[in-house]
């Protein structure tokens, strides 16, 4: 079959993109809208390197079509910093070295600004189990928890 | 492969009836997208049932019982107050089903659907009495849950079915369910048993109940037995064996790295009794 056009909003931004059916979110975003944050680890839903919000839901963009995109709204974590300032998560995870190799990090950001939206004052429990779908092969998760705990505080403060 | 977005029931039938070759509807895709990515199943035509109206809404019917849209991922039944308070079970069981990012994504119907004997929220659905309506080319009908799975990945559904919602009864007073599963880890794995369980009680004693188990025989199972070993007992010491028993009994497991048929036959057995004692203190409460 012949491809097919998408309209979607990504970042706040229309766009359009031409894709095969049996393409990913995740194909699409990487290859031809150039968006390569998000990573692709396993291609299976088992690390969440990929994961976006999709019309407000935490999904990994691996097991979404760039066809089933149509119509809706994608944040990726290309949108996640305002013109040259971090998020507050960004900077944390810097000031606490939450990140070595960095594969798994914008898939983290991007899956606990979700968890911080829904639940600004979680418990370590809770931001453990929201990101037992986030792997990390590097840090061994402490600095990444300790980092968002203290977002987490901050924000409360600021707010 | 071919991908369509029908807006409405009947279009996705037609499309359906009229495909040549593997054809798949699409709810979350969390099965779907794994098989195709893997090579296992590349269908030739593609049917995303997210555009059509109402399959992602959860309504409760004026005689009090629920319909869940067949696109309703769990996310969406974790967040609702009313459902989770009345069936916590069913809730839980689906809650259960992968990651956050998962739950954005999978569905009920996609869980029943996909045919696995380990599915986590079909024994919940079966204990809880729910049905799943089918629409046809010859219209629409409402069948119960464990007449739906088959055999390992094979469904009862013919070419053209498809399932529009699930139905789960008007939750009683005195009545309440709890799903259990084993998994060798915290998170994240698939069951080496399951065991979902919904009763009533009146004056203390269970006066009806439904025991189903999963990943302990080819398909997802309804055990009258379990549910009979319960049946007019306050849930004694006794009354437990003869369920933990009666749950063992009906297993016909296979051995593998998860867990060797006497361990799962086992777990049967010691799952059934602890979901049962959540159940009935739920129904007490
Ligand atoms: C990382 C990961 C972890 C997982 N963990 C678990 C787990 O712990 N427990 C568990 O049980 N499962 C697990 N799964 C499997 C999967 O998420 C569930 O089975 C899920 O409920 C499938 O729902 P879906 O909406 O995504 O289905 P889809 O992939 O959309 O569909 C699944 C099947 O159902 C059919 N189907 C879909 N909609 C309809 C319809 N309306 N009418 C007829 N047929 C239909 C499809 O054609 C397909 O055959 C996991 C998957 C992943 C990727
Ligand atoms: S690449 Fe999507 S979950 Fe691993
Ligand atoms: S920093 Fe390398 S995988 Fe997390």
């Amino acid at each position: 079959m012949s491809n097919i056009h998408v309209n979607t909003t990504v970042n706040g931004d229309e766009i359009g993109f031409l894709c095969d059916p049996r393409e990913t979110l995740l194909d699409c975003l990487r290859d031809k809208l150039s968006l390569t944050g998000a990573k692709e680890g396993c291609g299976t839903g088992d690390c969440g390197a990929c994961s976006v919000k999709l019309s407000g839901r935490l999904v990994c963009s691996c097991l979404v079509l760039g066809a089933e995109a149509e119509g809706q709204e994608i944040e990726t974590i290309e949108g996640m910093s305002r013109d040259e300032n971090l998020h507050p998560l960004q900077e944390k995870f810097i000031e606490y070295a939450a990140l070595q190799c960095g594969i798994c990090t914008p898939g983290i950001l991007v899956a606990t600004k979700a968890l911080l939206e829904k639940n600004p004052d979680p418990t370590e429990t809770e931001v453990r189990y929201w990101l037992a779908g986030n792997l990390c092969r590097c840090t061994g998760y402490d600095k990444i928890i300790r980092a968002i705990l203290d977002t987490a505080a901050d924000m409360r403060e600021a707010s | 492969m071919q991908y369509y977005a029908p807006k409405s029931f009947s279009e996705a039938i037609e499309i359906s009836m009229e495909a040549k070759g593997i054809t798949r509807f699409l709810a979350g895709g969390t099965d779907v997208l794994v098989q195709l990515r893997a090579d296992i199943l590349t269908p030739e035509v593609l049917i995303d049932i997210k555009k059509i109206p109402e399959v992602g809404d959860i309504l409760q019917n004026s005689d009090g019982s629920w319909r869940i849209g067949a696109a309703v991922p769990g996310a969406q039944l974790n967040e609702h107050k009313d459902l989770k308070a009345q069936w916590p079970g069913v809730v839980e069981a689906m809650d259960l089903i992968g990651s956050t990012q998962v739950q954005g994504r999978a569905t009920l119907v996609g869980n029943l659907c996909n045919g696995s004997p380990a599915a986590d929220s079909v024994p919940a659905l079966i204990a809880a009495g729910a049905s799943v309506t089918i629409i046809s080319p010859n219209g629409s009908r409402d069948v119960s849950v464990e007449d739906i799975p088959h055999s390992p990945g094979k469904t009862t559904l013919e070419k053209g079915e498809l399932i529009s919602a699930v139905n789960l009864p008007k939750r009683n007073t005195n009545g309440g369910d709890a799903y259990l599963r084993l998994i060798p880890r915290t998170e994240m794995d698939i069951a080496v048993v399951g065991c979902g369980i919904n009763l009533s009680v009146k004056e203390g004693l269970v006066s009806d109940a439904r025991v189903s188990l999963g990943a302990v025989t080819a398909k997802v199972i309804l055990v009258k037995e379990a549910a009979d070993a319960i049946i007019g007992t306050s849930l004694d010491d006794k009354a437990l064996t003869a369920l933990s028993l009666a749950a063992s009994a009906a297993c016909k497991p296979i051995n593998d790295k998860r867990g060797t048929i006497e361990y799962r036959t086992h777990v049967a057995g010691v799952l059934a009794k602890r979901a049962a004692q959540i159940a009935y203190k739920r129904a007490r409460s």
